[in-house]
């Protein structure tokens, strides 16, 4: 372990970790409503992003529609987003009600499939550089820290945050907590969370469960869009975005499947765990950077499959 | 499954109620249909002798998968990782131990259904989503583990195991694809009987049961731990085998070549398409869904013709547009596969002119 590192690898995988517990509140959102398990959402982070990225100007040629400011682009990919999300809901997933786990699975799979080749049909395959970026990647907040003087561990004299990238991480975590509010105290979150508990009971007390599974689409692709535009500021967009998805899965294996809390805990803990393997002195070690969640994640599955705050399932027969 | 049969055809013995080739027609059509598989290399079509190879490949993984998910519903998104298993096994144990073919290919099936059996062993205590997770981290950690650099001089780094040998077999090189396709096709004549004959033995049985409820079957005294196992095992061996048969066609494995988390996803869906949980579905999944990738594949450049702003685009992306959309479609319109529509069919036959 390179000591010196660390410190500055806990801040970067912390700022990390912001967005994916943003993208992993996405996909426990839909599955807390209608326990479904999104595979499309990185493709849904995709899209939002090139969305946004089409709205505020896309090449820059002069010839395109849209010359948006970017809070404004944003808002209009979200808008789109929520569209897109009520139409997987009715068309796709409606008709699989009561159909075993493994269709139901292999649906966002497929619709994955059909979101990528429809998104490199309409904005082909090169990646997109010049997304706009609100905040400079190269300007940092640098943080002195007094040198702790042991016989071998030395610190860093100061730390490095990018002003980028602390923004996108405040950005995710006032989101996050926003939707965790939103559901808490307004009329359809509390719809949402009636219907997560139990479909027939919610239906009886007047809440419309096919809608609620509608509007839980529609806030998912918001999410979705919100963290592909954070993604996209850092690293510009391309196809290859959403991929990020499936670091996202661990995170919310670790966090547990229907907490809220637990998505944003997973999401930054694998951010964390994806940098503190990169300050190893081990070159296998630091190459294991992909691999760590996936690491973490079996871990995870064999000690505690229900996660962190996950509820234990009971079955009956 | 209930078998409908028309009225004075019934069995006279066990040995006849056992039997797969029931009728002397039967034993009829198959010999006919494996002679126009061997005499396919005479028709001098490259595209055919190609495609021929592939399906069969694909065939032998989808049938090891159909044991795990079809059978004994453990969802798993890790065959095409445990392809490449068996893949640079075979590669390894060929080039430098100079194994013959025929004790490569189960060499490698042996050390690929060793690797199963560990990505299995989280089953004990997961299923059903969290098995899927697993059996992805399968997918990620065996790709990752084959590029490192520390294994690059013996599997090739990033690039891959290159020059796989030629197999021999009889003292016939098979470097053609021509000539690849009677190992092949004799291959996966192979696992289809090994196949046909698990799934109705006691461990093919006791698959069903645990798929169908498994706290029930292991009140029936079915050991869940053990069989989920078996499973996992027979996955991987089937894998094996396809992924040493593909590596010796393409005469190279590794990660360059596919076999990625996409190839997975396709292999479930080709299942799908085909049918779960029968002994037809990874033919008909396998053919149809191939054969519709090579057609979107020839279409896309057609489109790219007509639409050429978007040429580099339409291109690459028909081919994921096109399985999306028929995974979707089968998935709402006839979730059973079609092997399931094959079943009706032959039914509807049978009864005529009472059926439609």
């Amino acid at each position: 372990m390179n000591w010196v590192l660390v410190p500055q690898q806990i801040i970067n995988g912390l700022l990390n970790g912001g967005t994916l517990a943003l993208i992993a509140l996405g996909i426990v959102l839909i599955f807390k409503s209608s326990e479904v398990f999104n595979f499309a959402a990185g493709h849904m982070v995709m899209l939002g992003a090139f969305l946004t990225w089409m709205f505020a100007g896309g090449e820059g040629t002069g010839e395109e529609l849209f010359h948006l400011p970017l809070w404004a682009a944003v808002i209009a990919a979200s808008i789109v987003a929520i569209g897109i999300g009520f139409l997987i809901e009715r068309l796709a997933l409606r008709p699989m009600t009561g159909q075993p786990l493994l269709a139901i699975i292999l649906m966002t799979l497929g619709l994955s499939q059909v979101m990528e080749g429809l998104t490199t049909v309409a904005y082909g395959v090169q990646p997109k550089g010049n997304f706009p970026a609100p905040f400079s990647p190269s300007d940092a907040f640098n943080i002195p820290i007094p040198k702790v003087n042991g016989e071998s561990i030395v610190f860093l004299d100061r730390l490095q945050i990018g002003h980028a990238r602390l923004a996108t991480f405040v950005v995710a975590i006032v989101a996050a907590v926003l939707f965790i509010l939103f559901f808490q105290y307004t009329k359809t979150g509390l719809a949402m969370r009636a219907t997560s508990e139990n479909h027939e009971l919610a239906q009886s007390m007047g809440i419309k469960v096919s809608r609620v599974f509608g509007w839980s689409w529609a806030i998912a692709g918001i999410v979705a869009t919100l963290g592909g535009v954070l993604l996209a500021t850092l690293s510009g967009v391309s196809v290859s975005l959403s991929t990020v998805a499936l670091v996202a899965f661990p995170a919310i294996l670790l966090g547990g499947l229907e907490s809220f809390p637990g998505a944003i805990v997973g999401g930054l803990l694998v951010g964390l765990a994806q940098e503190i393997v990169r300050a190893s002195t081990v070159v296998e070690v630091r190459n294991a950077s992909d691999i760590a969640p996936y690491i973490l994640l079996l871990i995870i599955l064999v000690l505690r499959p229900e996660g962190l705050f996950g509820q234990r399932r009971i079955e009956r027969i | 499954m209930a078998v409908l049969r028309p009225a004075g055809d019934f069995d006279r013995s066990y040995q006849q109620d056992m039997s797969i080739l029931r009728k002397p027609w039967h034993l009829l059509v198959t010999v006919l249909a494996i002679a126009v598989l061997y005499l396919t290399p005479f028709l001098n079509s490259a595209y055919i002798t190609f495609t021929l190879n592939r399906i069969a490949y694909t065939v032998i993984a989808l049938q090891g998968l159909n044991f795990l998910t079809g059978f004994t519903g453990q969802i798993s998104l890790g065959q095409a990782g445990f392809m490449l298993v068996g893949g640079y096994a075979s590669a390894l144990v060929s080039t430098y131990w100079g194994l013959p073919i025929w004790l490569a290919i189960p060499v490698a099936a042996l050390v690929t259904g060793g690797v199963g059996l560990l990505f299995g062993l989280p089953s004990l205590r997961v299923k059903g989503f969290y098995l899927a997770m697993a059996t992805l981290a399968a997918q990620f950690i065996i790709p990752w583990l084959t590029r490192q650099p520390f294994l690059a001089d013996y599997l090739g780094g990033t690039k891959g195991f290159i020059d796989v040998p030629t197999p021999t077999v009889f003292g016939v090189s098979l470097g053609e694809q021509s000539q690849f396709i009677y190992l092949s096709v004799t291959v996966m004549l192979i696992m289809t009987v090994l196949a046909n004959n698990i799934s109705r033995t006691r461990l093919g049985r006791a698959f069903v049961a645990i798929r169908d409820n498994d706290l029930a079957a292991e009140l029936l005294g079915v050991n869940l731990f053990g069989y989920k196992l078996r499973a996992f095992f027979i996955a991987a061996v089937f894998a094996g085998v396809a992924g040493a048969l593909r590596a010796h066609l393409q005469r190279a494995v590794g990660t360059e070549l596919g076999y990625n988390l996409v190839e997975s996803v396709l292999f479930l869906g080709m299942l799908v398409i085909g049918g779960l949980g029968t002994n037809l579905g990874p033919y008909l999944g396998a053919i149809f869904v191939i054969l519709v990738s090579d057609f979107a594949l020839w279409f896309g450049p057609r489109l790219a013709e007509i639409f050429p702003a978007n040429a580099a685009a339409l291109q690459s992306s028909f081919r994921p547009i096109f399985f999306g959309m028929v995974l979707v479609l089968f998935l709402i319109f006839e979730p059973r596969g079609m092997a399931h529509r094959w079943m009706l069919m032959k039914a509807a036959w049978r009864l005529r002119p009472f059926a439609r």
